[in-house]
């Protein structure tokens, strides 16, 4: 890749009398970033791929032995990683589908002569700055069956959340919902104010219902800047970690991320997690290629 | 929206603006309730119903700062009188001050988390918004063969989920003993930001008027200078809003820190959680902890809010 950056420069472009030529100073900028990435992100990932053929274990002194793709097999025949996958697409499912609904309603709302919108706004936005597994871990007071504000402020008396199996992936998508849908709502927000407002002019002159309007106006324009928060979010969710790992320790709750993080710095299982972490990678990188595209698309508007 | 003329209108906008309101509070609870029971005496932390209206003290503060033991028998008056205002609190809490043969206080295992989060989240934002700058410059200003797939292969390194970079470079840092330390940690989250402050820094760059660099070396700047001098104050927003960023998420990190680190270089986020332990945790002395790694976060946030929408989408939507 960074044999790419070496070729000449477009003979149009000024390069100055005196100093480094632009060819060197291209060099000089882009390079390094490149190989750095290279070396800290590349490279480990060829390393662990190498690992992923071998029965390695990271806590016995003894030496890999080569198994071919012994661990993909077991583990594409492990009913109990399918489950983790299961489990993951659900909380992906909640998630992602919670985040849209109130971030994108929270932001229809938003979009309306607010007094101290702006200020609303940000306050808004705070939760997605905070780090996820500090104030995750505060939410487990929330929860709390006996004493969290959680239950008292809803009256349901000493419901369990966390310590509940049926329930406690959808604690942890809950606190997600809380800290993401503004993701939404701010991309929602930058898409509504983009939709320009003689089509609502024009619609009311025609006597359009809000219903018309909404599905036949705001939704098609705000759809593909809404698209980019849906693969962004969806992406992010499928690699949770933080959250659920900290809030429960319900076998309901293991995501593919903490299946990953045990079987390697748990049960030492070094060359079965390193081939787990390539399925993983695999199918990150089919989302990421989807949300480029989208990404590529908008910018072009 | 079109004019609010109709009556119908103009109930729905107040319907709205109380809806938003009540969101708000929704949203902003669960920050409140960190930031009150962070000044709450430890027995109202965990009452039914919850308590709201209290006589805030500090004493979580003290107690977060300090170690501890449980008082076996209570202090006597000579003791009491003799302790510090703040040694008192403790006791108070039922709780005394560990202190060492010379008669020193022990500090708990916080500020040292504390100051290991400060070191890696800024000297790895130092670095990641520094190569990002000048990467960024070089992709907006020069051609570059395939540019698009080195961007998209920049990007890319950012969407791997932690786990999986973590496994090969916990195994390689071992070799080369980098494991717990500020470096690997501050490689690990320069890598990570690096690709984000490219993409953004671009965005910042393509705005910058190529006119100001080319009239520079028509005055007989070289690249260089044009760039240092020109560029750079031009950039100068940009480069802070992409600095903060790239803070905020070292400082919020939680996967690698709890993989690369254990003691001496571990930060806040594994740290903190790491207190509640079994039995009844402390939750005053938590939510100060948390109180005061979430401030700093707050206080940016505030600052970068003209900047959110770009930060958060990789600089493809602006405003």
């Amino acid at each position: 890749m960074a044999t790419a950056v070496m070729t000449t420069l477009d003979p149009n472009s000024r390069s100055a009398a005196r100093g480094m030529s632009d060819l060197t100073i291209r060099n000089l900028f882009i390079i390094p970033t490149i190989v750095f990435l290279i070396v800290f992100n590349i490279f480990p990932l060829i390393y662990s791929l190498g690992y992923s053929f071998t029965d390695f274990r990271a806590s016995s002194p003894a030496a890999a032995n080569f198994v071919g793709l012994q661990n993909y097999r077991e583990l594409l025949n492990d009913p109990f990683i399918w489950s983790n996958f299961a489990i993951t697409a659900k909380y992906v499912i909640v998630s992602v589908v919670g985040q849209v609904i109130v971030g994108f309603g929270v932001a229809l709302l938003l979009n309306r002569d607010i007094p101290l919108k702006g200020l609303l706004t940000t306050l808004l936005l705070l939760p997605m700055m905070l780090s996820m597994a500090v104030v995750g871990l505060f939410w487990k007071l929330l929860y709390d069956p006996s004493f969290g504000i959680i239950n008292y402020t809803l009256g349901l008396g000493s419901f369990e959340w966390l310590s509940n199996p049926d329930m406690a992936l959808y604690a942890v998508a809950i606190t997600d919902i809380w800290m993401w849908s503004p993701f939404v709502m701010l991309l929602s927000l930058a898409g509504l104010s983009a939709v320009p407002k003689h089509l609502y002019e024009a619609a009311a002159i025609d006597r359009a219902g809000s219903f018309y309007t909404f599905f036949r106006i705001t939704l098609p324009l705000v759809a593909p800047i809404l698209m980019i928060a849906v693969i962004f979010r969806t992406m992010e969710a499928f690699k949770t970690f933080d959250l659920a790992y900290i809030l429960t320790s319900q076998p309901t709750t293991e995501v593919i991320s903490i299946r990953l993080y045990k079987m390697a710095f748990q049960e030492w299982q070094t060359g079965r997690s390193c081939a787990l972490a390539y399925i993983v990678l695999i199918m990150i990188l089919a989302i990421t290629n989807i949300y480029v595209k989208y990404l590529n698309k908008v910018k072009e508007r | 929206m079109a004019a609010v003329t109709t009556s119908t209108e103009r109930s729905l906008n107040k319907l709205a603006i109380v809806g938003v309101l009540i969101i708000t509070m929704i949203f902003l609870a669960p920050i409140y309730w960190i930031a009150s029971t962070a000044f709450k005496p430890r027995n109202l932390a965990t009452t039914i119903p919850p308590t709201v209206v209290f006589q805030p003290e500090i004493s979580p503060f003290v107690k977060l700062f300090t170690k501890r033991s449980q008082l076996r028998t209570a202090p006597t008056p000579e003791q009491y009188a003799a302790a510090p205002w703040w040694e008192r609190l403790v006791f108070d809490g039922g709780e005394k001050v560990v202190r060492s043969g010379r008669g020193e206080v022990q500090w708990s295992g916080y500020p040292s988390r504390f100051m290991n989060s400060l070191i890696v989240a800024i000297t790895s934002t130092v670095l990641a918004v520094g190569m990002g700058t000048f990467t960024a410059y070089g992709f907006s200003r020069f051609k570059v063969k395939g540019e698009q797939d080195l961007l998209f292969f920049i990007l890319s390194t950012r969407m791997l989920p932690p786990v999986v970079v973590a496994i090969p470079m916990f195994l390689m840092y071992r070799v080369v003993g980098l494991n717990d330390t500020h470096w690997g940690l501050i490689i690990l989250y320069t890598a990570f930001n690096l690709s984000f402050s490219v993409w953004l820094m671009k965005g910042f760059m393509d705005e910058i008027p190529k006119e100001y660099e080319e009239a520079a070396l028509v005055d007989g700047y070289t690249r260089m200078e044009a760039f240092f001098k020109i560029v750079l104050p031009e950039a100068a927003t940009g480069i802070a809003a992409t600095a903060v960023f790239c803070f905020i998420t070292a400082w919020n990190e939680y996967a690698f820190a709890l993989i690369m680190t254990n003691r001496r270089a571990q930060t806040a986020p594994p740290f903190i959680p790491s207190q509640v332990g079994s039995g009844l945790p402390d939750w005053t002395v938590i939510a100060a902890g948390t109180f005061l790694f979430l401030l700093p976060v707050a206080i940016f946030t505030f600052l970068l809010r003209n900047h959110l929408l770009r930060g958060m989408s990789f600089g493809a939507i602006r405003k």
